[in-house]
């Protein structure tokens, strides 16, 4: 009992009991425990004449990298306009085909529970899928191209952006739901008037971000074929070109830099 | 106009919100409905249309038996019956004159309310409403940008735009602060004359209740215990309905006397409760 009364008769209060508090630091050492084993596993498994080398051989490979091979940046900009366009176009689709799946699994806009669960598995479905494997699924079925890439990226972004669009449709305010349907109003209008309004800023919200996910993505599609600067990168790795790997590098650094920055400021004009 | 018969309402948590509630509203009147916390207002005027479903009973607005309504039927029955709420319960995000014209979405089809094309007339009506309501100079704002007693004749406009038989108002002051409240009771009370309406006001302050309603009818745990002229409530019936207390508000000299750690005077006060005053 955390609260007891001492023998001159005040009351002692306690956050635990005796019992719970042992019982806690039990819990604790035997997390200890755990993570040691656990250390000694990955230890056992590890080749450590290869670790012990690390430094050398990072250095080694950093100084190949250097000085970049800038003249190579000029082959870069195609391919980087198509990573560019496999992300923005690959989020349009997205949306378009996640709006509609959230507002059929959000609790309070489903027409009936099954069509719920049903939009549900669809957006498990798609996010429990790496975009990198839906792009090695399309490039088998449609060919290594942009269009893989924009469809994988589409199916990656259903999931993200009807998950948190639904989470935000189920917390809107009930209450203007409730004045637009006393009103008289249809399904539709209720949707329009008393629910988009309200969810409108964590959409565009949720746009946004997963913009600015699906750029640092695209960047890697083209390592199994599906466009974009990926495609380069894994040619300049092949052929061991570490000084157009670093270029490479940077470029991608600075797009991603700035596709931050504008989802950053995009999202701050909204909210 | 409005009849309730053995009106029951049972939420699936086994709680009992209405017990065989019979009433009946004529054309014209209105009628506040007080009653403590969880005496079953709101849901009573929410089951006239249909925000919460009756358990049994009969409910009929004119010739029109609405516990049996669904689909279509449902939403032309609902046109006649407008609800003020008392959190407004405005889109926030939409501008003054989209919550006005928002009363209008029972006759609007999809397409021309998706796209804010509204009739001329109805466009005009709201017009008219936002003037009549106090607040022409606030079409273009958005509503989250209004004081609590503006929102509150941005509500009543969105209610009247319909044009309603019937006003359902939950709790209108409740939020407001005590002039703003008898504003806005007078405001209802004028409109429900000028255009004949029948209206159930859910209402905590008796005071305003007996100022502003042709009749009193009181509710407690689901059940009607009173029902009457405003004049006709006093202490005893007040205490069957929310239970003993002191309805006297003048606080008593005698009281304030006998209590000698108060070296102050303490200063009268009228209340906005009183009842038998």
């Amino acid at each position: 009992m955390p609260v007891s009364t001492s023998p001159q008769g005040t009351p002692i209060w306690r956050l635990r009991t005796t019992r719970s508090q042992w019982l806690g630091y039990l819990g604790w050492l035997a997390g200890a425990c755990l993570f040691l084993l656990c250390w000694k596993v990955i230890s056992d498994n590890t080749m450590w004449v290869f670790v012990e080398d690390a430094g050398r051989q990072g250095g080694d490979l950093i100084s190949r990298m250097l000085p970049p091979q800038w003249a190579y940046a000029h082959r870069l900009w195609k391919p980087m306009w198509d990573t560019l366009n496999i992300a923005t176009l690959g989020t349009l689709l997205g949306i378009a085909m996640a709006f509609p799946v959230a507002f059929l699994a959000a609790r309070n806009t489903t027409p009936h529970p099954l069509v719920r669960s049903a939009a549900l598995v669809i957006i498990v479905a798609s996010r429990s899928i790496n975009s990198l494997i839906w792009a090695m699924l399309l490039v088998t079925i449609l060919g290594p191209g942009v269009l893989a890439g924009i469809i994988a990226i589409a199916l990656r972004s259903i999931g993200f952006i009807g998950k948190l669009l639904y989470e935000a449709i189920e917390e809107i305010h009930p209450t203007p739901v409730e004045a637009i349907s006393a009103t008289g109003a249809g399904r539709m209008q209720v949707m329009s008037y008393g629910v988009l309004p309200q969810v409108m800023p964590a959409f565009a919200g949720i746009s946004v971000y997963r913009w600015d996910i699906n750029i640092r993505e695209s960047t890697v599609l083209g390592l199994v074929g599906a466009g974009g600067i990926g495609l380069q990168l894994n040619a300049a790795i092949n052929s061991l070109a570490w000084n157009q790997v670093s270029v490479i590098f940077v470029m991608i650094f600075v797009t991603v830099l700035a596709s931050e920055w504008i989802s950053a400021r995009v999202r701050h004009a909204i909210i | 106009m409005l009849t309730l018969t053995g009106v029951n309402k049972r939420y699936p948590t086994g709680d009992r919100a209405l017990t065989d509630i019979d009433l009946n509203l004529p054309r014209g009147q209105v009628m506040a409905l007080i009653g403590p916390s969880g005496a079953g207002k709101s849901t009573l005027i929410r089951c006239v249309n249909r925000l919460v479903e009756p358990t049994s009973g009969s409910i009929r607005l004119e010739e029109t038996e609405l516990t049996r309504l669904s689909g279509n039927a449902l939403r032309r029955a609902r046109r006649a019956m407008a609800m003020i709420f008392q959190e407004y319960a405005l889109v926030d995000r939409l501008t003054v004159m989209e919550n006005v014209l928002s009363g209008r979405l029972g006759y609007v089809g999809f397409w021309r309310s998706f796209t804010r094309r509204y009739p001329q007339e109805d466009i005009a009506e709201a017009f008219r409403l936002l003037d009549r309501v106090g607040l022409p100079h606030a079409l273009d704002k958005r509503a989250d940008a209004l004081s609590g007693g503006q929102r509150q004749r941005v509500g009543i406009a969105r209610a009247l735009i319909q044009r309603p038989r019937l006003l359902l108002v939950d709790e209108p002051t409740a939020s407001l602060d005590p002039k703003t409240s008898r504003q806005i009771m007078r405001l209802i009370r004028e409109l429900c004359a000028e255009r004949e309406l029948a209206a159930i006001i859910n209402i905590h302050d008796v005071a305003l209740a007996q100022q502003f309603a042709d009749r009193i009818v009181g509710l407690r745990a689901g059940e009607i215990v009173f029902d009457g002229k405003p004049h006709e409530l006093d202490a005893d019936t007040l205490t069957t309905i929310y239970g003993e207390e002191e309805w006297d508000t003048r606080v008593n000299e005698e009281d304030a006397e006998s209590e000698p750690a108060s070296a102050e005077p303490v200063p009268r006060m009228a209340l906005a409760t009183g009842g038998a005053s």
